[in-house]
């Protein structure tokens, strides 16, 4: 079995306390990790700037092509993993055997992450709209309409409290070295792979293990680290959103309530649009903040869920090494259970119907895991509680809401698809703040353009923009330099 | 057999008969109609045996029912007033109470004599007669604050409290002020570093261990450490006294192990409704491994099965802490602690059963606010 030790600042720290990775199907124990204490972390990070000062002897171009190199040996190489190795095939099935994720969905994930560290300088050029990276690394510098500016780092490290359940989250964290950033993680309990292969690529595409630390623990070590992080994100629930509001050290991530809505001058052609609201459900395993939970229209609705449930309703949870298992694992104890019970709730309401009735029980009891096949729920109204849910599992609710009403119904929303053409109703949608990302026509919800800047612009949290005023005489040196 | 197991032996035997007539006379003064306290005189009447004629040693308090800590909340309090302590002056302390009622103990002498008891097994090196010390935990209605001014007393020693109270800890996490709680923890920690700096000739503290962590790192923000404000004996307690986070201490807030630092911590483990169990001394070569021993016979921990509370695991075996108290002013017979571990083998300067690796108890674990000060 692998130990792996937390790491501090690049050094291996095998802690007097562990916590097994367990297989979620066998229960037979993968890794054994260190846990790091609370008391730990915060004393680390008051070396933090070292990590700064470490990565700014690189150049941004430098370290872009050291995160690119990382990329192929993430993606193909035998890689160290604390007391042993790890090749990318294992990688993939450890993932999957402690997520419950499908093989194949990992797999992808990890495709993902090696397009963002591949396609580092066109990330960085879009978060920063074109930007001399320079101005980054120095702090000031002349902007090309002949202005200077200035971005200030408000942090030597980005801290983040990675999740256990969702393995595609990291593509959000891998710009922060190329920035000059450390990286300061706390590993999701069943998910440490990712923190560690990539810190491992790292290494080996010669960036300093000095400038990244892994504290995989309990809520002490999460809490002592957002609090001595200048900068840090969290993975959690509304609950944690609701935490963390306002607090600008902290950008939380959460539940992403996406929705696709159809304009009135298409949803009479809604059968066009079948392909785009079924994927947007179900990749993934519906687990993603990406994936659609809500499908607005006016009319048609009842034909719309019986459309959607038609093709999801029948699928069957599949070993997770299946090519077309689509349905991830619910690992813990009497979650899956628990989560159906609470969408049963909801499905009794009035002016609910469970589109997916027909297609037999929903949930699927092992001996150690659990699935919920997917469920599609026709709502009569907006107000209907099952209208604003979104769950770990291909699920959604199909609502009928006149397109007046939409925009302010939908609530929070992190990605929307609004099939129109509408030009009016674009604008308004164009001007809703409740809306995140916003895609335009048959787009599904789950695919990201990663040349648009997106939610929680890393720049912009990571860098404070400011006035500097010089002399005219330095502003020309500046230039000419 | 060695010469030193048959020592252990003896001493355990030992323990085991001075248990046994402790227990008896324990329960002979609780139950006697001219000693007695009200809530024990009127359970009686419950019990379906004579505690009088039917408990002669240990193993007979079992006959007892669990003894459930709800029977402690409200009033009137005088209930647990022993009959012959009627004039004597009273103290109630507090458990619990973030929300509800607390629960309440009634107490004459016992936490003077528990500390006293404590007292005896401190290292005289690291906790010097005559040096005074530093409280820097819970107060208010516990009684952790007169306790330890009480230790520092009679090793000759002034205490410095500083003010700190737990429920309000508890309402800042539950809604989720944790900037607040941050913000207190400074509050409390601010005006610890003012008292060690002020030349008060202060060895000795007590701290919880979150308190101890935020003192040394507050220290260092400062340029100084503890060892440098002249602290070398430090006395601790909570589940979250785990041997990592005792390792961590030694080899990075301390600076090492006492013989290089010089400061020592002992761990232990309490509550208001006993004494205080200490630790064997923790050592890394042990692994900082935790094992506590009751103050027998005042107090006894017993780690039981879980299915079955009246029979104790095998040595090693996991199981629930359970605890009796058997003072001349409280009687406990048999309560289940939140808590479960190990149980440990008894030694020569603890003849009698331990309990390490302390933790919630995993049933209730999730929903228990440890750890909070």
């Amino acid at each position: 079995m692998l130990e792996i030790p937390a790491i501090r600042w690049g050094k291996p720290y095998e802690s007097l306390e562990t916590t097994d990775v367990v297989h979620f199907n066998t229960g037979e124990p993968i890794a054994r990790v260190s846990s790091a204490n609370g008391g730990l972390v915060s004393r680390d990070m008051r070396k933090a700037s070292e990590a700064r000062k470490i990565l700014k002897q690189f150049s941004i171009e430098d370290l872009i092509a050291k995160v690119a190199h990382a990329a192929d040996l993430f993606e193909n190489e035998t890689l160290p993993l604390g007391s042993g190795t790890q090749t990318a095939d294992e990688f993939v099935v450890h993932q999957s055997a402690s997520t419950g994720l499908p093989e194949h969905m990992c797999r992808s994930n990890m495709q993902k992450n090696c397009f963002v560290m591949r396609n580092m300088t066109e990330i960085l050029q879009c978060l920063t709209r074109g930007l001399d990276l320079n101005i980054l690394s120095r702090g000031y510098g002349m902007e090309s309409r002949g202005v200077v500016v200035s971005l200030q780092a408000q942090t030597p490290v980005l801290g983040a409290v990675l999740p256990s359940n969702s393995p595609g989250v990291h593509t959000l964290w891998l710009p922060v070295v190329p920035l000059q950033m450390g990286l300061v993680l706390k590993p999701g309990s069943s998910e440490p792979w990712t923190a560690y292969r990539v810190a491992s690529a790292f290494e080996k595409a010669g960036i300093p293990k000095e400038v990244i630390s892994l504290y995989p623990g309990g809520h002490d070590v999460g809490g002592a680290l957002l609090t001595s992080c200048s900068r840090s994100m969290i993975f959690g629930s509304q609950k944690t959103i609701d935490q963390y509001a306002g607090n600008p050290k902290v950008q939380v991530h959460g539940p992403g309530f996406s929705k696709i809505f159809l304009g009135d001058d298409c949803v009479d052609d809604w059968e066009k649009y079948l392909d785009v609201m079924v994927e947007s459900v179900y990749i993934n395993g519906g687990r993603s903040c990406i994936n659609c939970s809500g499908i607005f229209a006016s009319r048609h609705t009842d034909e719309i869920a019986d459309a959607i449930a038609q093709r999801l309703g029948p699928i069957e949870a599949l070993p997770p090494e299946h090519p077309d298992s689509g349905l991830a694992a619910f690992t813990t104890d009497g979650v899956g259970k628990a989560i159906l019970a609470m969408v049963q709730q909801d499905l009794k309401a009035e002016g609910v119907r469970d589109a997916t009735e027909p297609y037999g029980d929903r949930l699927v009891e092992k001996e150690r895991c659990s699935y919920i096949r997917p469920i599609v729920a026709h709502a009569a109204n907006p107000q209907c509680e099952i209208a604003s849910k979104e769950f770990m599992f291909p699920f959604v609710s199909v609502v009928k809401c006149p397109q007046d009403q939409m925009i302010k119904a939908a609530g929070s929303t992190l990605v929307g698809t609004a099939i129109t053409e509408d030009l009016d109703w674009i604008d308004q949608l164009t001007d809703a703040t409740n809306i995140d990302r916003l895609n335009i026509g048959p787009i599904p919800t789950n695919r990201l353009n990663w040349l648009q800047p997106h939610e929680g612009n890393l720049i912009d949290f990571l860098f404070r923009s400011r006035a500097y005023q010089m002399p005219e005489e330095k502003v020309a040196a500046l230039v000419a330099g | 057999m060695s010469t030193t197991q048959i020592d252990l032996e003896t001493a355990v035997k030992q323990a085991k008969d001075r248990l046994d007539e402790h227990t008896y006379n324990t329960v002979q003064r609780h139950f006697h109609d001219s000693t007695g306290c009200p809530f024990w005189l009127a359970k009686k009447a419950e019990l379906n045996f004579d505690p009088l004629t039917e408990v002669k040693v240990y193993d007979d308090l079992k006959k007892f029912p669990l003894f459930e800590d709800e029977w402690l909340r409200g009033g009137p309090v005088e209930r647990w007033r022993m009959k012959d302590h009627a004039d004597r002056p009273t103290y109630v302390f507090e458990t619990g109470g973030t929300t509800g009622v607390p629960k309440s103990r009634v107490v004459v002498d016992d936490f003077r004599i528990d500390y006293e008891v404590f007292s005896e097994t401190l290292p005289d090196q690291y906790f010097p007669k005559g040096g005074n010390w530093l409280m820097l935990g819970p107060s208010g209605p516990r009684r952790l604050r007169l306790a330890v001014e009480h230790l520092a007393q009679v090793r000759g020693g002034i205490s410095f409290c500083i003010d700190l109270d737990p429920r309000w800890v508890v309402k800042l996490i539950k809604k989720g002020w944790m900037e607040h709680l941050e913000e207190y923890k400074k509050h409390c920690i601010d005006q610890a570093v003012t008292i060690l700096t002020a030349n008060h000739n202060i060895k000795c503290m007590f701290g919880t261990p979150k308190l101890i962590e935020s003192l040394c790192l507050g220290l260092e923000e400062r340029g100084t450490t503890l060892a440098e404000t002249g602290i070398t004996g430090i006395f601790s307690g909570g589940t979250e006294f785990t041997p990592q986070w005792t390792r961590y201490c030694v080899e990075e807030l301390f600076g090492g192990p006492p013989e290089e630092s010089g400061i020592y911590m002992t761990p232990t483990y309490g509550n208001t409704l006993m004494g205080l169990a200490c630790s064997k001394p923790v050592t890394a070569e042990e692994k900082y491994k935790i094992s506590y021993y009751a103050p027998q016979p005042r107090a006894v921990t017993e780690v039981v099965s879980f299915d079955d509370h009246n029979s104790v695991v095998g040595f090693g075996e996991t199981g629930r802490v359970k605890l009796t108290t058997l003072t001349s002013e409280f009687f406990v017979p048999g309560f289940l602690e939140r808590d479960e571990g190990e149980r440990e083998m008894p030694f020569e300067t603890f003849p009698w059963d331990g309990v390490s690796g302390v933790r919630p108890f995993h049933e209730i674990a999730a929903a228990t606010t440890v750890g909070v000060y």
